[in-house]
């Protein structure tokens, strides 16, 4: 759509800009604020300039979070993902039974963060669950509040439950876009199956598996409530991912200026990541035009 | 949309316009062998652990520990009971929908005329405005959490619903300004630039021509603000102690001296799913556009 050039159209964007720099841009000036100064308590402040991010950056106990982190998002991509289009290959075109698989599929995401905690802090407890109850049965020795192992893999498949349903709803609504001629000149051009997804289907999906991508990255890298309520970060600090460890400084120990610091490290990666989302974004949109 | 069969030039049209056009209904996308059993499987993986939350909800405290009883074999309705009568319990959901709801009414105010200017218009700073509102959607809130509890309690706030609706708005106006403006740029200028001509005032325009027509459009990125800011529990956490306190955050207060009372805290959970599940199946099309912020 051709836009015109309306500089009153700011008086339009103008509530949103002051309420969100309200709840935005003060309170990241606090944080600002804080990562160049330290304290002695009763509100006295002096100037410390760059020490705090000098200390994080050489404290181990940031680069472990972060190292964890990115295992964990990386994981929960490489499982979601290709699960997420298997699941949206597989499910009913039309009819009934696509609402049927919709409207069920879309119930875990609309769960409360700490309840899907909650569930699978159930789920998997060895006395009480049908989890770990089944796997106790089994034999198989699992107990996610004392092993490491168990806690990663328990935390996985609570995320993996969570949204996987995001993923295939993105990729359900690409395939549903591509017109019918296409199967059609594959059909005639004798294409295998494999053929068909990966010049058809995975090429017209790209744009909504890069939103997907995207977004199961963010959300993750920020991921706080769920493995908070399951395992508290434990054992040990085995699942204490980036904001588990921030919202542990800045809010358990009050340690004011190297939270800050984190803090602002952590939002400069995560500006970095929108960039490239919003840049996918317009992509889509000149595309869609 | 013009009916090509009932014009008088229709005739004239080549034939296999029509007959290709019912050739396509035979393939559309081509679902593999045994689409259904995967399809029951993923189904089965994504509902046992609620029908777990459900299955304990419904049982005795003495059940839950003592048996293992994959239904409950004594019935009982005593843990949403509790819920439904002890203020301290009831007043979390209380609490939550009120200020999810005035985050929502806030949000949509402020984000429709955003929406609309950014979808129609370009204007100085409009695409660093556009990116800037983004990453206050992908803000963590851990980053925010300390910040906003030293502001609402400066400005006396603290523990109020208005101070949680508006901490919330830090990712939800982003949100709705980008889900609207996803479904306002799919309505034609045209319909704009007509309604100016025949006299209409932003005003009248905006709310009696054009809101009706993205109707689908506020409901959707009301449905997802509503979402959100109901499923967030750091935020709305961290910013209240009693008047304010959010169901999720009293769930975590189920444990007493006799342990955990988990057929509570099932029927606690299982209760805060109820408001998503109601309306799912209005927004059923709509969840993929709404979670990718108005594109797809």
């Amino acid at each position: 759509m051709e836009k015109t050039v309306n500089q009153k159209a700011w008086f339009l964007v103008l509530p949103v800009l002051v309420l969100v720099a309200f709840s935005a841009v003060i309170p990241l000036m606090t944080v600002v604020n804080y990562s160049v100064q330290d304290t002695f308590g009763q509100n006295q402040f002096f100037w410390a300039g760059l020490e705090w991010f000098e200390e994080m950056l050489r404290s181990d106990r940031m680069w472990d979070a972060l190292g964890r982190q990115l295992m964990f998002s990386g994981i929960i991509l490489a499982i979601e993902i290709p699960l997420g289009i298997f699941v949206a290959l597989n499910m009913p075109k039309s009819g009934f039974w696509a609402s049927f698989c919709l409207v069920l599929m879309s119930l875990p995401l609309l769960i409360p963060w700490n309840v899907v905690g909650t569930i699978w802090q159930i789920f998997g407890r060895v006395d009480i669950g049908l989890l770990g109850y089944t796997l106790d049965a089994l034999g198989v020795n699992y107990n996610y509040t004392q092993d490491t192992i168990a806690a990663w893999i328990t935390i996985i498949v609570m995320d993996v439950w969570h949204w996987t349903s995001l993923v295939a709803l993105l990729a359900y609504a690409g395939l549903k876009s591509i017109p019918d001629a296409y199967y059609q000149a594959a059909k005639i051009d004798q294409a295998s199956r494999w053929k068909v997804f990966r010049y058809i289907e995975l090429p017209k999906m790209m744009g909504v598996l890069m939103i997907a991508i995207l977004l199961r990255f963010m959300d993750s890298f920020m991921i706080y409530t769920e493995p908070f309520v399951v395992t508290g970060g434990g054992p040990g600090n085995a699942t204490t991912l980036l904001s588990i460890d921030l919202v542990k400084m800045a809010l358990g120990q009050f340690d004011l200026g190297p939270a800050a610091a984190f803090s602002l490290m952590y939002f400069l990666v995560i500006l970095l990541i929108s960039w490239v989302f919003y840049t996918v974004m317009v992509n889509l949109d000149k595309k869609g035009m | 949309m013009t009916d090509t069969t009932s014009a008088p030039g229709a005739t004239s049209l080549p034939g296999d316009v029509t007959a290709s056009g019912s050739a396509v209904k035979t393939r559309k996308f081509p679902r593999p062998k045994g689409s259904a059993i995967v399809m029951g499987l993923y189904l089965l993986f994504l509902l046992l652990p609620i029908y777990w939350l459900l299955n304990m909800s419904l049982k005795t405290n003495t059940e839950i520990l003592n048996e293992f009883t994959l239904w409950p074999r004594n019935l009982t309705l005593a843990n949403y009971a509790t819920i439904l009568t002890d203020p301290a319990w009831y007043m979390g959901y209380v609490n939550s929908l009120i200020y999810v709801v005035m985050n929502t009414a806030i949000s949509l105010a402020v984000a429709l005329p955003a929406a609309y200017a950014f979808s129609r218009y370009h204007f100085m700073g409009d695409k660093h405005l556009f990116f800037w509102l983004l990453t206050n959607r992908m803000a963590p809130p851990a980053v925010f959490a300390l910040p906003f509890f030293q502001l609402y309690s400066s400005v006396g706030l603290f523990d109020t619903h208005i101070a949680v609706a508006l901490a919330h708005c830090l990712f939800n106006v982003p949100l709705a300004v980008w889900i609207l403006e996803g479904f306002m740029r799919g309505v034609p200028k045209e319909i704009d630039e007509t309604a100016y001509i025949d006299g209409y005032s932003f005003g009248a325009f905006f709310v009696k021509i054009f809101m009706p027509l993205i109707a689908s459009g506020i409901g959707v990125a009301a449905f997802f603000c509503f979402m959100f800011s109901w499923v967030e529990l750091l935020l709305s956490r961290t910013l209240t102690t009693v008047d304010a306190k959010p169901i999720a955050a009293i769930m975590t207060r189920t444990q007493g001296a006799s342990g955990i009372d988990w057929g509570v805290l099932a029927a606690a959970g299982i209760l805060t799913i109820v408001p998503g599940a109601l309306v799912i199946y209005f927004v059923r099309n709509y969840i993929a556009k709404g979670f990718a912020l108005g594109r797809v």
